[in-house]
């Protein structure tokens, strides 16, 4: 029999690391239909038959989110063999709001009670026996970083999704709100029943007035009416509102339930490890220090140490392979289109791509480490007040500043932000800031236009970007992104070192999304920028770049740029090349000029610009369409493709305007 | 008095929450209910968001969001 397993639980419980213990690296990453979502799966080790659905990290069933929207719609619909209900066992209170929750749905269930490797070498004691009983869902205690428990937990999950043992009617509602619900239960009961609905949990959701529920079942007009009246009741004799009582049932049930079944030591209580940690990393004078030097050293170890060592590597190990192809191409006396649709198309253009991907696995390598051991929620905590003003949180923070490094990890990144609303503005504004490969193109117009100022000038970019981006976060905060942000309420999980299995796996599953995108999307876009410059129209090959199909582009498309000050086919034709990395401006520049190496550009390009419009061109080449492989990511975290073109189309406006306004003011000045 | 009032170290009981809609839900879920014992920890370097400890765990929050809930009393 095939089984379907739920795993849920809050944020910072464990649940991607006993995922991963349950799954192995046998796992396949989606999109929930419709949002960007993540949804993971894969079949339970030596359970072939059993497969888990990684549900959102919630701390509530409420309607307010979509991470939880669409948990509860996955439930409802999707109707899963079985529950696993995954807790924080250091922090059982709060761990267990869900589970009553959960419990409404009386679906067969069980319950990992995380970390109890912590729980008993702080002292404390859980008796899991009786809780169970209480409860009648079944507990099994497990490690979940150390694999302890995991084989039991999947065989209780096994046992009680295949005998279908539901929770026990355990009546955790006293009082009001007992009355309140049993009496909506017995007013929607058949509409529950026709529709599939746990009774219990459409009740409770009515009580709390949620609209989707009450849309969902088709209640009648008289019914809303008579279940007003029950829940004005219920408010006025509790001298509170729908809301809070429930949240307060559900807290009371739970004081309940562990009051004589949680024994913490009485013993002076000593401050946790965590406190004593926070006392330096979130430090009134030190947190944004060490914060910044952390971040630095991530950037150093990925752009400058380790991730240089394994880029250089790989383009060796791309080189040798490549003059191996080249050879045997030359010897067999191959087709001299197809030697150079091998070498300089897929080769090259493969190639480039594939050196992206050291920074990226290096990068996320620290990345899970520092969002693994419960730093990124401090860094959030840290920077928070910059990012409140646009419309974001402390925790978009990092995506951006990886984006100064490249476009692509901080896009990837965003998928640890828990709103999708954040995630997508998040996304919108990293390409404002500019990218490490843009470096190249500055360095080179900067020494050619600007020897004094050369750093004035970059620095100048860097901080227009970042300006911009701002300006945009006010404008999308104000406009498309209009709705309430997810309210800023977070936790700060105690520090954990980082189990190695997950931190690996995460890496694993970037460079593997990378990879695919990059042998996808990515290959293509780079083998028809290569028939774009090796063919003329009529589709001869072209050893003068000149006559090719992209430089006929160039020129058919160069006026526009005529405004800005850059109007000729050569830097059209550069622009447009550009997209596949941002390093080929530079690169085709000099081929179009017929510079033999990028050093003797310089001189070449003086007759070309003047420092006006080179300074213009460098506002637009910062701010215009990222490159093929941001795309693709951005295609890959948004989902839509014509959300992708949007932003694309979006971007070289504000680029073209962004320059055209370099342009004119600078001429009324420059004369 | 209300949370954002409190200052570092101080804790107090909470009488009752206000805001209205995600916010407010999303203070309940996350056990900021009336009766429960909180204590503010910490301030951001920035001035803003604050530190809470309630139930056994940490939790930030904003000082806008904070005056949202009102309190019983300070205890020092």
């Amino acid at each position: 029999m095939k089984l379907t397993f739920a795993l849920i639980g809050n944020q910072n419980c464990g649940k991607t690391t006993l995922f991963n213990q349950l799954t192995g690296s046998n796992q396949h990453v989606g999109n929930f239909p419709g949002v960007t979502v993540d949804k993971k799966e894969g079949p339970i080790r030596k359970h072939p038959d059993a497969t888990v659905v990684d549900l959102p990290g919630i701390y509530s069933l409420s309607p307010y989110t979509t991470e939880e929207v669409v948990t509860s719609d996955f439930l409802i619909r999707d109707k899963p063999d079985a529950i696993i209900n995954i807790l924080d066992a250091t922090n059982i209170e709060r761990n267990l709001y869900l589970t009553l929750q959960l419990m409404e749905l009386r679906m067969p269930m069980v319950l990992a009670f995380n970390m109890m490797d912590e729980v008993r070498a702080s002292g404390v004691s859980i008796d899991i026996p009786t809780l169970s009983e209480r409860m009648g869902v079944p507990i099994v205690p497990i490690s979940a970083s150390k694999n302890e428990g995991v084989d039991e937990l999947v065989s209780r999950a096994i046992e009680v999704a295949e005998k279908k043992i539901r929770p026990g009617t355990m009546d955790f509602c006293v009082g009001e709100v007992h009355r309140a619900i049993h009496s909506i239960a017995h007013i929607v009961e058949d509409h529950a029943q026709e529709r599939d609905i746990p009774v219990r949990y459409a009740a409770t959701k009515l009580v709390e007035g949620d609209p989707a529920m009450t849309r969902t079942l088709g209640i009648s007009e008289r019914e809303i009416d008579i279940i007003g009246h029950i829940v004005d009741d219920l408010e006025k004799n509790l001298h509170t509102d729908r809301e809070a009582a429930l949240a307060d049932m559900r807290y009371d049930a739970i004081q309940r339930l562990t009051a004589d079944t949680v024994k913490k030591p009485t013993a002076a209580q000593e401050e946790s490890r965590s406190v004593r940690m926070d006392r330096i990393l979130t430090h009134k004078v030190w947190a944004i220090p060490i914060f910044l030097g952390i971040m630095l050293l991530v950037f150093w170890l990925t752009f400058g140490v380790v991730g240089k060592v394994l880029s250089d590597l790989l383009s060796w190990g791309i080189g040798e392979i490549t003059d191996l192809v080249d050879g045997l191409l030359t010897r067999a006396q191959v087709n001299l289109g197809l030697h150079s649709l091998v070498i300089d198309g897929v080769f090259a253009g493969v190639g480039s791509v594939l050196s992206f991907l050291p920074t990226i696995v290096v990068l996320f390598f620290f990345l899970s480490m520092l969002e693994d051991s419960g730093y990124m929620a401090r860094v959030a905590f840290i920077m928070d007040k910059l990012l409140r003003k646009i419309g974001l949180s402390g925790r978009s923070f990092v995506p951006m500043l990886i984006g100064l490094g490249c476009s692509v990890p901080a896009i990837m990144a965003t998928r640890t932000l828990s709103s999708e609303r954040d995630r997508k503005m998040t996304m919108l504004l990293i390409p404002f800031m500019s990218c490490s490969a843009k470096l190249p193109i500055y360095a080179v117009f900067t020494a050619a236009f600007f020897p004094e100022y050369g750093a004035l000038v970059m620095m100048a970019l860097y901080v227009m970007g970042m300006v911009l981006a701002v300006v945009m976060g006010l404008l999308l905060k104000n406009s498309l992104f209009k709705g309430n942000p997810v309210p800023f309420v977070l936790e700060l999980p105690a520090y954990r070192f980082p189990s190695f299995k997950s931190v690996m796996l995460h890496m694993w599953d970037k460079a593997k999304d990378f990879l695919q995108r990059a042998f996808t999307i990515i290959f293509y876009a780079t083998i028809i920028i290569w028939v774009l410059q090796n063919f003329d129209i009529r589709g001869n090959m072209v050893i003068d770049s000149a006559e090719s199909i992209l430089a006929a582009i160039g020129a058919w498309i160069a006026p526009v740029f005529a405004p800005l000050g850059f109007g000729s086919w050569q830097c059209a034709t550069a622009l447009i090349s550009g997209l596949t990395a941002k390093e080929a401006v530079v690169s085709t520049m000099a081929v179009l000029l017929g510079a033999q190496s990028p050093e003797l550009l310089g001189p070449m390009l003086t007759e070309f610009f003047t420092p006006l419009t080179a300074f213009s061109f460098l506002t637009f080449t910062l701010l215009y369409t990222p490159c093929v492989a941001a795309l693709a990511a951005l295609r890959r975290e948004m989902g839509k493709v014509s959300q992708v073109i949007m932003v694309t189309v979006g971007q070289i406006g504000i680029a073209w305007v962004a320059a055209f306004a370099v342009y004119q003011v600078g001429r009324l000045f420059v004369g | 008095m209300t949370l954002d009032q409190l200052k570092v170290s101080q804790s107090g009981t909470i009488k009752a929450v206000g805001g209205q809609g995600a916010l407010r839900r999303r203070l309940l879920d996350m056990g900021l209910t009336p009766g429960t014992k909180i204590m503010v920890r910490k301030v951001a370097p920035l001035g803003d968001p604050i530190e809470l400890y309630l139930r056994g765990y940490e939790l930030t929050l904003r000082q806008e969001d904070a005056r949202q809930i009102e309190l019983w009393e300070a205890e020092p």
